[in-house]
C-alpha cells in the first residue's frame, strides 16, 4: 500500500498551523477579532492534526511487528544520521494521546489565558510537533533533537504565563531535565563511535560490549529519570506544575512524563539488555522508594496541584517497575499505565483548572461543600478521582494491576512494597475529594461558584468516556501493543539464556536499601 | 436468564445516574425497583432451574460476554459463572436488596436526593451481582472495588456531615488494605497456577498440594500464602478483627444502606470468597487455622463490643461483625455449606433487624441513642413485632432461621475435633450468649420501660408507612422459614436421614410460600418430585463448594452429642432470661453491673480500643513520615540538586565578579598570567619530547 508521508505531515501541520497563527496581524482596536481568530484556528488545527492521527490510529495494523509509516532520507551522509520516522505498537498511543491532549489544551486555555495569546498558541503547536517528533523518530538524533526541542515551549508556558513563582520554577524543569539530556547526548555519541551509526532498529539490532552497556545505559539512566521523575529527581516536578497554567500542568503531565517511559523502552531497554538486567533491581527499588516516598508525601499537601503532581511521581512508580519487570505483563502494564495515566492526571490537572479559574487559589482548605454549588463538577471529579485511585473498571486500574503482576513474577518483596501505594493513593485522593468536594461550605466564595460550563463539559466528557472505554475493553490498546513487547521480551529470553552477566550484586542492593529507609 | 438477573440494576443505575433530573424523583424510584425485582425474580428461577433440577444433574455452567484483559499468557473475560453458589449469593442480593430498594422509597421520603440514592443502590446491586458471579479472580475484584466505592458513596451520602465523609473514606482505605492482601493473592494465584479463572485453578489444585513458592524471600507452602493473602482480602471486606474498624463508623450512612450493604451482602462477600476457594483451602490447613482462629475471635470480641453501646445501629452492627465471624469459623473448620447457609439466614434476620432498626429511627426523628428511647411498643407495634422476629432469628431460638445455620455451624466446629474447632466451639458458645443478651437487652431498652424521649419527640412516634413495612414482613418471612426449609439442602445429611429431613419433607409447601411472598410467583414445586435423601448437600452444591471427604465436618456434625447441640440454645435462652431479669424486672441493675466489672466495661465500651491504637500508630505516622518526606524533598534533595546546583554556580558568578574590579593593573596581571599559561601549554603540547624522559636528564645536565 502506498502511503502519504503522514508521519511527517503530523509533525509538520502544527509547525505550519503555528506559522499561520503567526501570521495573523489586526489594526488597532481588532484585538478582539485577532484573538479569537488565533483561538479558533489554533483549534480547529489541532482536531486537524486529531483526524490525521485517527486516520494513521485506522491505518495501523495491530497485528505487525516491527515499525510501521517508515520514512526515511538521508540527512548528514558524511554522519550517516537519518531523518528516519516510523512507529510501533507502543509510539501510535503515545502520538495519540499528544494528538488528543493537545486540543483539550487549547479549550482549556480558551478563557483563562488572557495575555500574550498569540505567543501561547504557538508555544503549543512547536510542543505538539516535537511530541509527535519525539515518538515518531527512529533516528537517535533526530530523537534527541525532538527531545530537547520539547524543553523550548514548556519553559516558556511556564515562564512566561505561570504563577507568581513561575521564574523559579521554569529554571529549576529547565536545569534538572538539561542536565540529563547533555549525559545522554554524551551516551548517544558513545554509541555512535561504538557503532557507527544513530538508527534506532541498526542500534536495536547490534548491541555493544557489557562494559560499555552499562556506562551507557547510566547516562541514558540520567536523562529518562528526570524526565520521569523517578525519586530522587522529582522535586522539579512539583514546582513545575504548580506554576504552570492548567494546559501546561496538562501537557507537561499527559505526555512530557511519559517521554522516560517511552525513552527507557526505546533505548535502555532494547538497546542494552544485559545492562537493564543488571541494574533492574536497582531501579525496582526506586520505584518502590518513589510510590511510598511521593504517596505519603501527597497525603500531607495542601496545594491541590502539588498533591496531584506527588501521585503523577508515584504512579510513575509503577510504570518503571512494570518495565524493569521484562515481562510480558510488566511491560504492557507500563505502557497501558502511562497511557492511563496520561488521560487522567491531566483530567485531574483539569478539574483543578476548573476551579482555579474560578477562585484562583490551590489552596485544598479554601474549598469545601462543592458538591451543592457544582454537582456536574463533583461527578466528573469523582470518575477521575477513581481512575487515578485504579478502581476496575476504569484504565487506571489495568496498567497497576499488570505492572503489579510483571514486578510479582519477578520479585515478590517489591511487588508487596510496591502495593501498599495502592492504599495510599486510595487515602490521598480520597482525602482531596473529600476536602474539596464534601463538608461544610466555609468559603462564600466557593459556595458561590458556577457549575461548569457547556465548553468545560466538552473536555470533561471525553475524557470520562475514554476512562471508562479503557477500563472495561482494554484490550483495544494491550492487543496492538503486544507485538512490540513480545519483540522486547523476547531479547530478554534469549539474554538471559546465555549466563555470562552477574546480576546487580547483593550487597549493592543492600546498599540502595539503606538509602530508602 | 443470567443476564436479566445482573445487569437491570445497572442499567438502572446509569438511568436514574445519568438522566435522574430528566425523569424525576419517582421516576428515578420506580425505574431502579422494578430493575431489582426483575433481578430477583430471574435468580428465583435460575434458582428453581439449575439447582432443583429434576434429576439433580449438575446444571452449572458459565456464560462468556467479552474479553477484557488479554496480556501474553494472561487472559480475562467478563464472564458470569452460574453455579449453586453463586445462584444462592445472587438469590439473597436480589431479594435482599428489591426490599431494601422499596423501603427506601419509604423511608428517604424526605431526603433531596432519592434519585441519587436509588441510583447508588442500585449501582451497588450490580457490583454485588457482578461479584458473585464472576468466573475469575479479576471480575471479583471488580465487583469487590465497585461494592466498595458503591459503600463509600451511600455511607457519604449525607455529605454534609462531618462524620459521614470521615467513615465513607475510613471505609474504602481500610477495605483498601484488605484488598491489598486480595490484589498479591491474585498475582500469587498467577503466578503458582498461570491462570486465574476459577475453573482451571480449581481443577489444578489438587496438583499443587506439595507447591512452593518464593514469597517475601522466603520458600513458603504455595497454597497456604495464596489463602492467606485472599484471606487478609475477605478480613477487609467481611469486617474482621483487626480491620474491622470501618464497619461500626459506617452506620453514619442511611439505615437502608446498613441493612443491605453492611448487614446483608456486602460484608459478606469476603465469607462468599473463602467459599469459592474451598476446594484450594481444602489444601491449606494452615490458612484454614488461622481464618477459624480469626473467625472465633471476632465472634467473641464483637459481641462484647454490642453488650455496651448505646446507639441502636452500633448494637446491631458490632453484632454483624459477630456473626460474620460464625460465618468465618464454619469456613475455618471446612464447613463452607453452613457458612454459606448461616449467610442466608443472617443477610434475613439482619437485614430485618436493621430495617426495623430504621423504622424505630424514623419514628423517633432521627433518634439513634436507646437511652433516649423506651416505651416505644404500642405505638409501633408491627415493627416491635418485625424487631422480636429478627432478634429470636438472631438469638437462635426455635423454630427461627438462626437456630438451624448457628446450631450447624457450632457442632461443626465441635465435629472437627482440633484445637481450634474447641477453641471456635466455646467461643461460639460465648458469643451466642452474649447475642441473646445484648439482643433482649436492645429490645427491652428500645421498646420497654418508661418513654425517657422528650415530649415533642414521642407525640410525633407513628407507625411507618405501608411501603416501609411490606419489605420488612417479606424478610420477617425469610428469618422464620429460612432455616427450617433449606436445612437439608445447605447442610442436611445425604447418607442418614436425620430429623430434620423430615421435618423438610413436611414442610416443602411453606418454601413455596417463602418464595411466592416476595415474589408473587405461582406456587411451582419442583421439588415435589424430590425424595428426602436427594435434598442433600452433596446434591444441592455439587462441585460449587468442595470439601475433602476427611475434613466433612458438616457429617460428623450430625452425630455430635446431644450437649453439643442443645448448648447453644441453652446459653441463649440464659442470655435473654439475664437481659429480661437486668433491664426488665430490675432496671437500676445494670449500672450495679457495669460498676462491679468495671475494667471490661471501659475495655468493651471502647470497643478494645482498636481506633486509638490504630490512629496513633498508623494515621498519625504516615502523616508525619510524609511531612517528613516532604521536608527532606526541600531540605535535602533540592539543596544538592537544582538549588545546590544554582548556588554553586552563583558563587562561583560571584567570585568571578570580584575580578571585574577596575583596576588596570590587575586586568594587566590577570593578562599575563593567562599569557604565560597558554603559551606553556602549546610548547608543550607541540613538542612532547620537551618533557621527554631525555630532554629532562639535558636540563639536568644543563644545571650541572
Amino acid at each position: 500500500m502506498n502511503m502519504p508521508p503522514i508521519l511527517s505531515i503530523m509533525i509538520f501541520l502544527p509547525l505550519i498551523c503555528a506559522a499561520m497563527v503567526a501570521l495573523i496581524r489586526g489594526e488597532k482596536g481588532e484585538e478582539a477579532i485577532v484573538e479569537k481568530n488565533i483561538k479558533h484556528l489554533s483549534l480547529f488545527g489541532s482536531l486537524f492534526i486529531l483526524a490525521f492521527g485517527l486516520f494513521m490510529y485506522q491505518n495501523f495494523d495491530p497485528k505487525a511487528s516491527g515499525f510501521q509509516f517508515e520514512e526515511q532520507y538521508t540527512w548528514f551522509q558524511s554522519a550517516g544520521i537519518s531523518y528516519h520516522l516510523g512507529i510501533d505498537g507502543i509510539s501510535v498511543f503515545f502520538i495519540l494521546l499528544s494528538v488528543f491532549l493537545t486540543p483539550i489544551c487549547i479549550l482549556a486555555s480558551w478563557n483563562s489565558v488572557k495575555t500574550r495569546i498569540k505567543e501561547y498558541m504557538i508555544a503549543f503547536l512547536v510542543l505538539e510537533s516535537f511530541m509527535i517528533g519525539t515518538f515518531a523518530a527512529l533516528d537517535s538524533i533526530l530523537f534527541y533533537v525532538f527531545f530537547e526541542g520539547v524543553l523550548i515551549p514548556m519553559f516558556l508556558i511556564i515562564g512566561i504565563w505561570g504563577g507568581k513563582n513561575r521564574v523559579y520554577a521554569s529554571y529549576k524543569f529547565f536545569l534538572y531535565t538539561l542536565l540529563g539530556s547533555v549525559l545522554m547526548l554524551l551516551a548517544l555519541l558513545m554509541l555512535y563511535v561504538q557503532t557507527g551509526t544513530t538508527d534506532i532498529p541498526t542500534l536495536i539490532a547490534n548491541p555493544v560490549g557489557f562494559e560499555m552497556q552499562k556506562w551507557i545505559w547510566l547516562a541514558f539512566f540520567a536523562s529518562f529519570a528526570v524526565k520521569m521523575p523517578m525519586w530522587p529527581v522529582h522535586t522539579w516536578l512539583p514546582d513545575a506544575h504548580v506554576e504552570a497554567p492548567t494546559a501546561g500542568s496538562v501537557i507537561l503531565a499527559g505526555v512530557l512524563l511519559k517521554m522516560g517511559g517511552y525513552g527507557f523502552l526505546r533505548f535502555s531497554v532494547p538497546m542494552l539488555p544485559e545492562a537493564s538486567l543488571y541494574y533492574a533491581e536497582f531501579v525496582m527499588w526506586f520505584s518502590v522508594i518513589a510510590i511510598i516516598y511521593t504517596s505519603l508525601v501527597a497525603l500531607v499537601q495542601e496545594d491541590m496541584k502539588k498533591l496531584i503532581a506527588y501521585s503523577s511521581v508515584a504512579h510513575m512508580g509503577f510504570v518503571t517497575l512494570g518495565i524493569f519487570s521484562f515481562t510480558q505483563q510488566g511491560l504492557e502494564g507500563a505502557v497501558f499505565q502511562m497511557i492511563s495515566h496520561g488521560v487522567i492526571s491531566a483530567a485531574l490537572f483539569l478539574c483543578v483548572g476548573v476551579v482555579y479559574d474560578r477562585l484562583h487559589t490551590r489552596e485544598i482548605g479554601s474549598y469545601g461543600g462543592l458538591v451543592k454549588n457544582m454537582p456536574i463538577y463533583a461527578t466528573f471529579f469523582m470518575i477521575f478521582t477513581l481512575g487515578s485511585v485504579g478502581l476496575p473498571g476504569t484504565s487506571g486500574f489495568v496498567g497497576e494491576f499488570l505492572s503489579l503482576l510483571g514486578t510479582f513474577q519477578v520479585n515478590t518483596v517489591v511487588a508487596a512494597f510496591a502495593t501498599t501505594g495502592v492504599v495510599l493513593g486510595a487515602a490521598y485522593m480520597l482525602v482531596l475529594y473529600r476536602r474539596v468536594i464534601f463538608g461544610p461550605q466555609d468559603n462564600k466564595d466557593a459556595a458561590e461558584m458556577k457549575d461548569l460550563t457547556p465548553m468545560e463539559k466538552s473536555i470533561f466528557i471525553p475524557l470520562a468516556i475514554l476512562v471508562f472505554y479503557l477500563g472495561v475493553f482494554p484490550n483495544v490498546v494491550l492487543s496492538r501493543i503486544s507485538p512490540a513487547v513480545t519483540e522486547i521480551v523476547s531479547i530478554y529470553e534469549a539474554v538471559e539464556a546465555t549466563p555470562e552477566q552477574a546480576s546487580f550484586g547483593p550487597e549493592n542492593t543492600n546498599t540502595e536499601e539503606e538509602e530508602g529507609e | 436468564m443470567e443476564l436479566l438477573a445482573v445487569f437491570p440494576p445497572l442499567f438502572a443505575f446509569l438511568i436514574a445516574g445519568l438522566f435522574g433530573k430528566n425523569i424525576g424523583d419517582k421516576g428515578c424510584q420506580f425505574i431502579t425497583c422494578m430493575a431489582v425485582i426483575v433481578a430477583a425474580l430471574s435468580s428465583i428461577s435460575l434458582f428453581f432451574d439449575v439447582i432443583l433440577t429434576e434429576n439433580m444433574v449438575d446444571a452449572a455452567y458459565s456464560t462468556v460476554l467479552a474479553n477484557w484483559i488479554t496480556s501474553g499468557d494472561f487472559t480475562v473475560q467478563w464472564a458470569l459463572k452460574i453455579d449453586q453458589l453463586a445462584i444462592v449469593m445472587m438469590c439473597v442480593v436480589n431479594i435482599v436488596s428489591a426490599c431494601v430498594h422499596v423501603y427506601s422509597v419509604g423511608y428517604m421520603s424526605h431526603d433531596p436526593c432519592k434519585g441519587r440514592f436509588m441510583a447508588y443502590l442500585s449501582l451497588f446491586t450490580f457490583a454485588m451481582l457482578m461479584l458473585v458471579t464472576s468466573d475469575n479472580l479479576l471480575q471479583l475484584f471488580f465487583g469487590w472495588e465497585g461494592v466498595g466505592v458503591a459503600s463509600y458513596l451511600l455511607i457519604g451520602f449525607w455529605n454534609h456531615k462531618h462524620s459521614a465523609n470521615a467513615a465513607a473514606q475510613k471505609a474504602f482505605v481500610v477495605n483498601r488494605i484488605g484488598d491489598f492482601g486480595l490484589a498479591l493473592g491474585i498475582m500469587a494465584i498467577f503466578v503458582v497456577f498461570g491462570s486465574i479463572e476459577f475453573d482451571t485453578i480449581f481443577e489444578n489444585a489438587e496438583q499443587h498440594a506439595a507447591t512452593t513458592m518464593s514469597f517475601l524471600g522466603f520458600e513458603l507452602h504455595a497454597l497456604t500464602v495464596i489463602c492467606l493473602l485472599l484471606f487478609i482480602g475477605a478480613m477487609g471486606k467481611s469486617a474482621q478483627l483487626g480491620l474491622h474498624t470501618w464497619l461500626p463508623d459506617a452506620m453514619e450512612g442511611p439505615t437502608p444502606v446498613s441493612a443491605l450493604i453492611h448487614a446483608a451482602t456486602m460484608v459478606t462477600a469476603g465469607v462468599f470468597l473463602v467459599a469459592r476457594f474451598s476446594p484450594v483451602f481444602e489444601y491449606a490447613p494452615i490458612a484454614s487455622m488461622v481464618v477459624t482462629v480469626v473467625g472465633a475471635t471476632t465472634a467473641f470480641v464483637a459481641a462484647t463490643i454490642a453488650l455496651t453501646q448505646n446507639d441502636i445501629k452500633r448494637v446491631i452492627a458490632y453484632s454483624t461483625m459477630s456473626q460474620l465471624g460464625y460465618m468465618f469459623f464454619a469456613l475455618g473448620v471446612s464447613a463452607y455449606g453452613a457458612a454459606i447457609f448461616h449467610l442466608m439466614t443472617h443477610a434475613f434476620f439482619k437485614a430485618l433487624l436493621f430495617l426495623g432498626a430504621g423504622s424505630v429511627i424514623h419514628a423517633m426523628s432521627d433518634e439513634q441513642d436507646m437511652r433516649n428511647m423506651g416505651g416505644l411498643w404500642k405505638k409501633i407495634p408491627v415493627t416491635y413485632a418485625m424487631m422480636w422476629i429478627g432478634s429470636l432469628a438472631l438469638a437462635g431460638v426455635w423454630p427461627f432461621a438462626g437456630y438451624f445455620s448457628k446450631d450447624i455451624i457450632l457442632e461443626s466446629a465441635w465435629a472437627d475435633h482440633t484445637w481450634f474447632g474447641d477453641y471456635a466451639y466455646w467461643m461460639g458458645i460465648a458469643a451466642a450468649f452474649m447475642t441473646a443478651f445484648y439482643s433482649w437487652r436492645l429490645i427491652i431498652m428500645t421498646f420497654h420501660g418508661a418513654p425517657r424521649a422528650s415530649e415533642k419527640v414521642m407525640s410525633h412516634v407513628h407507625e411507618s408507612p405501608s411501603i416501609m413495612l411490606m419489605p420488612l414482613i417479606v424478610l420477617a418471612t425469610g428469618a422464620m422459614l429460612a432455616g427450617i426449609v433449606f436445612y437439608g439442602g445447605f447442610v442436611g445429611s445425604s447418607t442418614e436421614h436425620h430429623a430434620s429431613a423430615e421435618t423438610h419433607a413436611e414442610i416443602t409447601p411453606a418454601a413455596g410460600d417463602e418464595h411466592g411472598s416476595d415474589t408473587h410467583e405461582s406456587e411451582t414445586h419442583h421439588r415435589s418430585s424430590l425424595d428426602v435423601n436427594v435434598w442433600s448437600k452433596e446434591y444441592f452444591w455439587h462441585d460449587a463448594i468442595k470439601v475433602l471427604p476427611h475434613n466433612d465436618t458438616v457429617e460428623a456434625a450430625h452425630s455430635a452429642p446431644f450437649w453439643v447441640k442443645k448448648m447453644p440454645t441453652a446459653v441463649g435462652v440464659l442470655g435473654i432470661l439475664l437481659a429480661y431479669l437486668i433491664y426488665m424486672v430490675k432496671p437500676g441493675s445494670a449500672a450495679i453491673i457495669v460498676r462491679i466489672f468495671k475494667p471490661l466495661h471501659v475495655l468493651f465500651f471502647n470497643k478494645w480500643f482498636f481506633d486509638p491504637i490504630y490512629h496513633c500508630l498508623v494515621v498519625t505516622k504516615s502523616l508525619a513520615l510524609g511531612r517528613l518526606f516532604w521536608r527532606s524533598d526541600k531540605v535535602i534533595i533540592d539543596r544538592i540538586g537544582a538549588d545546590g546546583v544554582a548556588a554553586v554556580s552563583s558563587r562561583f558568578a560571584k567570585g568571578l565578579s570580584k575580578f571585574q574590579s577596575g583596576y588596570v593593573y590587575q586586568y594587566a596581571l590577570v593578562m599575563i598570567i593567562a599569557f604565560i599559561t597558554i603559551i606553556t601549554w602549546f610548547v608543550l603540547k607541540a613538542d612532547p619530547s620537551f618533557y621527554s624522559v631525555s630532554n629532562i636528564q639535558n636540563v639536568e645536565g644543563l644545571i650541572r
